[in-house]
């Protein structure tokens, strides 16, 4: 160590605060997702190998029972949006949970900068890297299974992606909060909620299955609106098979973000103070 | 003077919660502390775990409320102007283990910049510097998953530091750090405190050797309560006229050490078992009590095989105020 030979640099370094502030935070906290994807390969296997083998399955039944060919293009799309589901619960609504027990949130909660930022981070950089991993998903399963797309609104298609990504991500952000005041063992919760989606969001069959009153209930969690809306727009037979309208859909997915951002806002100030008060949210148990 | 940490008062009670049936107990971790550190001083909280030492950090940093009385941070009330105090400080506990694996050092030291406010530029070129000055400018690029305990220490060092807070908290700075290592830290941390009048720090550590080489004053602090603080040379000053020495003995078989404070003019007396052999130490009223103490032992059938008369360190003063060593205290024994 060279102290005393080198100096530190001056006092009185500029430092940002308010918006610049709260946009250095969102991009500084997204960085480690996108980075990480780079250099941690194994979601290769477990988030598109994984999910591929699930398509490939389906694909064959619904071939095997004759099911019109845009059946296909469900289940390819299903897959894809399976990736998304898997970084909300994982890598938002756990996060939380993982970060107290590093000693990051503690660290978080100190500086000078917002929680909200902190998770709005978390969920950008978790929405960059998942869509890479969608991509990867419906261009193999397209490619595979021979899927025609025929897309009627490029428009409202990527006004539907982004509701969706918005108020998932909202959600996810809500619930990460939720689940470090709710339980010490997050993961269970995780595990709990993740193949129940998979079937009650329609991943790989038209959510119009259900009878009215499942499908409504079903459409709290904004992948299965989402899903139907996307269907709808970029298959033939899509629209014949939609739950409700798209325009309807949207309408929900907008009040489902908005309520999703604001429960998040509310639940992250919530457990700030109660994890300052009690002095026992930001602790480890190690 | 400037004050830059200031509590009147402050405790804490944690309510511990029991089985389904059993009602909340109650932990005090901070009794009616009153500390008062000026700004540009090299404070130390001196006590064994469990002490409060932690939990007074916690509430001087904002992240957690008192029970009762009030605090200041760089003057502002830490409990009702948390947003005011938090970019004037920063923290480093011991044996942390915050970032990311997957990210480089200086990745993970860009981010926690990030959360500051610090432009990109003027952090990397600040990590760059504190980097090469803590000896880990050739591991800038590593990812810090793959950093030994000691370098990944001197990591969060730089984190704490990089931020050039007002006033710096260091939990425990060199916990499970080997001897070099946490000389490099000790070397760190007065540098950065000569280079800057203006700069505050405030250290907890268990080791009586690292507060008193570091510190300018230091609170010895015991069941959530502040006993004694002066400064090291001051504390140390107070058992002056006291006589201290250090007796290597046979095994005491079972023999309680507490017999030879029966003995008139014994001060205290600390036991620790050291390679088959007893160390005992005494701290006595005056030096012609040594006499009757080597009678004890004589009687008591142990065979003395060192006698050294030694001065007063801050771990005398604990024992002093205390009644017990600090590691018997952390072992509830005594």
């Amino acid at each position: 160590m060279a102290v005393g030979e080198r100096v530190f640099m001056a006092r009185g370094i500029r430092k940002n605060t308010g918006a610049r502030l709260f946009i250095q935070t969102v991009l500084a906290r997204a960085y480690p997702r996108v980075i990480g994807q780079q250099r941690e390969k194994s979601w290769v296997f477990f988030d598109i190998a994984l999910p591929m083998i699930a398509v490939s399955s389906y694909v064959f039944v619904y071939r095997a029972i004759g099911a019109p060919d845009d059946y296909v293009g469900f289940v390819v799309m299903g897959g894809a949006m399976t990736a998304f589901w898997l970084n909300v619960l994982w890598s938002m609504s756990s996060q939380l949970y993982w970060e107290k027990e590093t000693g990051n949130l503690g660290l978080y909660i100190m500086a000078p900068n917002s929680l909200m930022a902190i998770l709005l981070g978390m969920a950008l950089g978790g929405m960059l890297a998942t869509t890479m991993r969608a991509l990867v998903i419906t261009v193999l399963g397209s490619w595979f299974f021979d899927v025609n797309f025929v897309v009627t609104s490029y428009f409202q298609l990527f006004a539907v992606f982004m509701l969706t990504m918005v108020a998932l991500y909202g959600m996810g952000m809500m619930f990460a909060s939720l689940f470090l005041l709710l339980s010490r063992e997050a993961w269970h919760w995780s595990n709990l909620a993740q193949e129940p989606v998979y079937l009650a969001s329609g991943f790989y069959f038209p959510i119009k299955s259900f009878n009215f009153w499942i499908a409504a209930g079903a459409s709290i969690i904004p992948l299965t609106l989402g899903m139907d809306a996307m269907r709808q727009l970029v298959f033939e037979t899509g629209p014949t098979l939609g739950f409700a309208s798209v325009p309807l859909e949207i309408g929900v997915l907008t009040g489902l973000a908005v309520l999703f951002l604001v429960g998040a806002r509310w639940l992250l100030r919530y457990m700030e103070r109660l994890a300052i008060r009690e002095g026992r949210i930001t602790e480890s148990r190690r | 003077m400037k004050q830059a940490i200031f509590t009147e008062n402050l405790g804490r009670v944690y309510k511990l919660r029991g089985g389904k049936k059993e009602d909340p107990r109650e932990l005090v971790a901070l009794d009616g502390v009153n500390v008062e550190v000026a700004q540009g001083e090299l404070f130390g909280l001196l006590g064994p775990n469990g002490a409060g030492k932690t939990t007074l950090i916690k509430i001087l940093t904002t992240l957690l409320s008192p029970t009762t009385g009030r605090a200041e941070v760089a003057g502002f009330d830490v409990d009702r102007q948390p947003e005011q105090v938090r970019p004037r400080i920063n923290m480093v506990s011991g044996g942390e283990s915050s970032g990311y694996g997957l990210l480089t050092v200086r990745e993970n030291l860009w981010m926690f910049a990030q959360f500051y406010g610090i432009p990109s530029k003027i952090a990397n070129a600040r990590i760059k510097e504190m980097l090469e000055i803590v000896g880990l400018g050739d591991r800038i690029n590593t990812k810090s998953s793959d950093l030994s305990t000691g370098l990944r220490q001197k990591m969060n060092i730089v984190r704490g530091f990089l931020t050039d807070p007002d006033v710096l908290f260091l939990d425990e700075p060199t916990l499970g750090l080997d001897v070099g290592a946490a000389r490099d830290v000790r070397k760190f941390i007065r540098a950065w405190m000569e280079e800057s009048a203006d700069r505050t720090l405030l250290l907890t550590t268990h080791y009586m050797v690292e507060a008193d080489d570091l510190c300018d004053r230091v609170a010895i602090i015991n069941g959530g309560k502040v006993l004694a603080c002066d400064t090291p040379a001051n504390l140390k000053h107070s058992l002056q006229r006291d006589a201290l020495f250090r007796l290597e003995v046979s095994p005491l078989n079972g023999l309680s050490p507490e017999i030879f404070e029966a003995i008139p003019g014994v001060r205290k007396t600390v036991h620790r078992p050291r390679d088959g052999r007893s160390v005992l130490e005494f701290i006595l009223e005056e030096e012609n009590v040594l006499a009757a103490v080597m009678s004890s032992l004589t009687e008591n059938d142990l065979t003395v095989m060192n006698l050294q008369k030694r001065e007063p360190t801050l771990e005398d003063v604990f024992v002093e105020l205390v009644g017990k060593s600090m590691s018997e205290v952390e072992h509830g024994g005594g």
